[in-house]
């Protein structure tokens, strides 16, 4: 079990091999479709984003409401194929890591080659063990999108598995293989 | 609001027994973590999962019930919002799905009704979330297909869904009726305590022949690799038209949350 933090170096990236278990502590940020879409407005007009990317990792997001006493509502992931599309770009512009569920398409796995980026898989619908593990939360920008919006979230030893590595390793495929039996 | 605290009849047992039959250690450990996650949930009143999905709601009306002082649809309505608020429950439903406006409040629940002897009103509540309703998929088999296209289909519906939708799996199945009654067939099926199998003999036998074949898949619980894919198949079969073969799979994640009440 790794203990990682943020903001990532590549140093860090080269550490990490798909099938790792791994802590992560720090800053991230949230974003899901709606602020996957205005982020990617935002760079077609020149606009700056709500966060830096450098370094950073964005976590697939959308959670329930906070119950006094907690900084966050139940926060599991949600399924990240449906931002592959705006990923590449991303990744190009130094965004280091991103936290999610299910398999991500070949362009996403080239470009985290490309540019030296891991994907990470929270465990989804452990939504109350993984809020349990953000401290802060505070929400930075667009906040007319309810749970889409992006938030700041300040982590303490969230759990989380390498799905993909900068080396090509896929714990789904790879897994997979590993248990399947022919009958 | 206690149905998305905790899951439903049966699963958190089959879960719990799950974790001796994973061979993966990666696996085990993802068990355990949804074993300790529900039991947070339960104790802290939170939600299992943040997507504490669409109000699914399955009214069975005795046809002796008189339904007085207003609209129960808007009653059901009404209780969808007062839980979701109070409950801090996530609001995820919009308007239109084109112009995909959220409604913030939850509302509409979906809501089918039955009309059945007696006197009773039952009203089952399955919050249902969107990752494996966007996995689940409907087939209008040719009747030829047979046994061998439906094993077919429900195989290739759980295998292109992989890790996406958090297994370990409860598939729903549906086989028969309509085109819109198959796929209702297959939400009624995960409705049923987890596990129990069916009363007709030769779907009991298919049910356990399926599961067998998922769980050779390989996928793993959270589709990491390993033995648990799913924890169980419910079919359920209604008469069809004699041209007609259509199969609905309904896929649920490991959050499976149902609650039933009678009045
Ligand atoms: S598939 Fe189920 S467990 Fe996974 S995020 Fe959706 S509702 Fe939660």
């Amino acid at each position: 079990m790794f203990e990682i933090t943020t903001p990532f170096s590549d140093d860090l990236v080269e550490l990490l091999r798909a099938g790792d278990r791994v802590v992560l502590s720090g800053v991230i940020y949230t974003a899901r479709d709606a602020a996957h879409a205005r982020m990617a407005e935002a760079l077609r007009a020149g606009e700056e984003l709500p966060f830096p990317l450098a370094g950073n990792v964005i976590y697939y997001v959308g959670p329930a409401p906070a119950k006094p006493g907690w900084a966050v509502g139940s926060a599991g992931p949600t399924t990240s194929g449906r931002m592959d599309s705006y990923t590449p770009e991303l990744l190009r512009l130094g965004l280091k890591g991103m936290i999610g569920k299910g398999a991500r398409s070949e362009e996403v796995k080239a470009a985290l080659r490309e540019y030296k980026a891991v994907y990470f898989a929270a465990t989804g619908g452990a939504g109350a063990l993984l809020a349990k593990r953000v401290v802060r939360a505070r929400v930075i920008a667009y906040p007319d999108l309810g749970p889409e919006a992006v938030h700041e979230f300040v982590v303490d030893k969230l759990p989380l598995t390498v799905v993909n590595d900068m080396y090509g390793g896929d714990l789904y495929l790879d897994g997979r293989r590993r248990y399947a039996r022919q009958r | 609001m206690e149905a998305n605290y905790e899951l439903a009849t049966g699963m958190g047992e089959a879960i719990k027994k799950s974790i001796e039959a994973e061979e993966s250690p990666v696996g085990r450990e993802v068990l355990a973590e949804l074993v300790a996650n529900s039991e947070l949930a339960l104790t802290e009143s939170v939600p299992i999962c943040q997507d504490t999905g669409l109000a699914v709601v399955y009214l069975e009306l005795g046809q002796d019930v008189h339904v007085v002082d207003g609209d129960l649809y808007l009653a059901i309505d009404e209780g969808v919002r007062q839980g979701y608020q109070e409950g801090y429950l996530r609001k995820s439903v919009v308007s239109d799905p084109l112009l995909r406006q959220n409604t913030g409040d939850n509302t509409p629940a979906f809501i089918r009704v039955q009309i059945v002897p007696g006197d009773k009103l039952r009203i089952h509540l399955l919050p249902k979330g969107g990752g494996s309703e966007n996995v689940s998929r409907l087939a209008m088999l040719k009747p030829a297909q047979g046994v061998a296209g439906v094993k077919d289909f429900v195989l290739s519906t759980v295998d292109k869904a992989g890790g996406n939708a958090c297994p370990p799996y409860v598939v729903g199945v549906g086989i028969g009726g309509t085109f819109d009654e198959c796929a209702f067939l297959a939400k009624r099926a995960l409705m049923r305590p987890v596990g129990s199998p069916s009363p007709r003999p030769h779907l009991a036998e298919l049910e356990q022949e399926l599961l067998a074949s998922i769980n050779d898949l390989g996928i793993g619980p959270q589709g990491y690799g390993g033995r648990v894919t799913a924890l169980a198949v419910h079919i359920e079969a209604s008469p069809t038209h004699i041209a007609c073969l259509p199969v609905a799979v309904n896929l649920s994640c490991h959050a499976l949350r149902h609650k039933m009440r009678e009045i």
